[in-house]
């Protein structure tokens, strides 16, 4: 750079530097807290350094059936990201072209995420109750619900994580060029072999963020949740019961083990998402190489 | 480059005949509008059996009446008069329902505010002054992280720091500025206001970051060159093509901030009343009618401020 920076560039940089001090400051603060002594307390300073309120958690004697509800929100959320792959996968490929409710999906899609997550939730919650007195009027009367983890859970869930893959997908083809698949056609590709072989590598760093999205999002959903989960709670709502009768780092405890979880998914996805656009950038054209 | 089908065609006429003849076939088979609602009906279904119908349930039962335990399926505007109650006999003061919603609106434009004013410089510093495009993305990567992780860990974050023995505090007994913890950190609409802006600038900066990066540099540069200051080309030319964006992330926080009862919720000690937290009251009070004609209230109130901003962007244009 030639010109010097300008004053500006400065302060903002500071303010910059503030916000990420302020966005990720308190989260280190409680898992360096996670790691307190024995005898610790909720706050600084530290009573010694030890992983005991860790291996309370993961010896089942603490506040929470951990295994179990990690379980739960560990399948929920997988099969959460899988959905939303291939949903907005197909849904975006469906927007290349003209469709009749083309815009009813799209206004759908934006309500879903901008209308109050506790509707939704109530909605679904009321759907399911009604759904279930139906079935005890008329076919069983000792039906106890259909409610669960993986029906109005599930559900409820998909409507968090299936505008933002839809969203990543108009993102992804507004900056594809189609004059790679009539090259593919040309060349006698079949629409799937020109989807599995050309559109499918080109996107899929992409398609791999919106796997992010999915796990992520359901992994940490709680509004949604909190009125059509059903019976069982995922691991944020055993997490958010917590909030108000705490008295020791348990849930600090909880809080850590949550986030590695979650960074650990963050990292794998990155990671990917790197290697395929390094190998894209080296294997991925020969433009310009000449005629072999 | 190729020239396989040609050797093929050398080779076995037939073989290549015989494919397209049967990709032919197929493309007859399946039209493509066909092949569209294939590709974009399970997502549709999804919305249709888990929002568009659970919305469609919450105004009915909104109109149910109930009792102690359970629903009944007949015609009532308890659910309403339920939430109004009082509201005419206590004029000119104001019934519950009224405050509560004063309460929301207001911690709704603050958080508004807050989140613009940060939001809008950390974009501008990202669009604008970072200038290599890895720098960018790996900045821009920073303020994702946090999204990507709980909610519910963000807030209680909080806790070691604000607390009345926490770190602001104590730190600020030890300095002597003041004799006593401050109260008011924790547990408050204080704390609330913090979390939210904690939780929610990230919908404000990814919006006005996608408005401005599409800025062409060259109108800045010709605002320049006719004399214009900083200030000026800010006003006149950022802040006008960034309004998409700045409308975007408006909605998605005013929306957020007036369902919200998590965070209204686990911040503010339980103590504070919010529109979102009437609704699990009543949930959790098994009065569905009530919770549902809440709910179509807020939707209406939240519907309301969407149509007022839309009318500034078309959404869809942006996107």
């Amino acid at each position: 750079m030639k010109e010097g920076r300008p004053r500006s560039f400065y302060v903002l940089a500071v303010f910059f530097a503030a916000y990420v001090l302020f966005l990720y400051g308190p989260m280190i603060a409680i898992y360096v807290l996670s790691f307190q002594g024995p005898q610790g307390g909720l706050t600084f300073p530290m009573n010694g350094v030890s992983t005991f309120w860790i291996a309370k958690l993961f010896q089942g004697t603490g506040i929470v059936d951990l295994g179990a509800a990690f379980r739960r929100s560990l399948l929920l959320g997988v099969i959460v990201m899988i959905v939303t792959v291939v949903l907005s996968v197909a849904a975006g490929m469906a927007f290349r072209r003209k469709f009749k409710a083309q815009s009813i999906l799209f206004y759908s899609a934006i309500a879903s995420l901008i209308v109050p997550s506790i509707i939704t939730s109530l909605g679904i919650s009321l759907e399911f109750r009604i759904i279930d007195d139906l079935i005890k009027a008329h076919w069983n009367e000792n039906f106890e619900t259909s409610m669960g983890l993986l029906t109005s859970g599930l559900g409820a869930h998909l409507t968090w994580t299936l505008p933002f893959g839809l969203l990543i997908m108009f993102a992804i083809f507004n900056r594809f060029d189609p004059r790679l698949e009539e090259a593919a056609r040309d060349l006698g590709a079949t629409p799937w072999q020109t989807f599995r072989h050309v559109v499918l590598p080109i996107i899929l760093p992409s398609v791999i963020g919106i796997g992010l999205f999915g796990f992520t999002l359901s992994w940490d959903e709680l509004a949604r949740s909190s009125q059509a989960i059903g019976a069982v709670n995922t691991l944020p709502l055993d997490l958010q019961g917590l909030t108000t009768t705490v008295t020791n780092p348990d849930i600090y405890a909880l809080g850590t083990v949550i986030s590695a979880v979650s960074f650990t998914v963050i990292t794998l996805a990155l990671g990917t998402i790197h290697v395929l656009n390094k190998r894209q950038a080296a294997k991925g054209s020969d433009a310009g190489k000449g005629l072999v | 480059m190729d020239t396989s089908e040609d050797i093929l065609h050398q080779a076995s006429p037939d073989l290549v005949r015989g494919s397209e003849t049967k990709r032919a076939a197929k493309a007859a088979r399946l039209s493509p509008s066909f092949i569209s609602w294939l590709q974009a009906g399970p997502m549709m279904l999804v919305f249709l059996a888990f929002f568009l119908i659970p919305l469609v349930f919450v105004v009915i039962v909104s109109f149910w009446d109930y009792n102690e335990y359970q629903l009944l399926p007949a015609f009532s505007g308890r659910g309403y008069t339920d939430t109004f109650e009082g509201c005419i006999a206590q004029l000119p003061e104001l019934c519950t329902i009224g405050k509560t919603y004063l309460m929301t609106l207001k911690l709704c434009f603050m958080v508004w505010a807050i989140t613009l004013f940060v939001g809008f410089w950390v974009a501008y510093f990202l669009a604008f002054h970072v200038k290599s495009k890895t720098w960018q993305m790996g900045l821009s990567l920073l303020c994702t992280i946090p999204f990507w992780t709980s909610n519910v860990i963000r807030m209680i974050a909080w806790i070691p720091l604000l607390g009345r023995n926490g770190l602001v505090n104590s730190g600020l007994v030890k300095t002597g500025l003041i004799n006593h913890p401050l109260e008011w950190l924790l547990f408050s609409e204080f704390s609330v206001v913090l979390a939210l802006v904690h939780l929610f600038t990230f919908f404000m900066v990814v919006p006005i970051f996608n408005s401005m990066v599409r800025i062409d540099k060259s109108l800045i540069e010709a605002a320049y060159d006719a004399g214009a200051t900083g200030f000026q080309t800010l006003v006149n030319v950022i802040i006008p093509l960034a309004k998409p964006g700045i409308v975007i992330g408006s909605i998605f926080v005013i929306t957020i901030v007036m369902g919200d009862f998590i965070t209204i919720g686990v911040m503010g000690g339980q103590q504070i009343a919010a529109a979102g937290k009437i609704i699990e009251t009543r949930v959790n009070a098994l009065q569905f009618p009530a919770a549902a004609a809440n709910a179509v209230i807020l939707l209406a109130i939240t519907f309301l401020i969407i149509t007022m901003m839309s009318r500034i962007v078309d959404i869809k244009k942006e996107l």
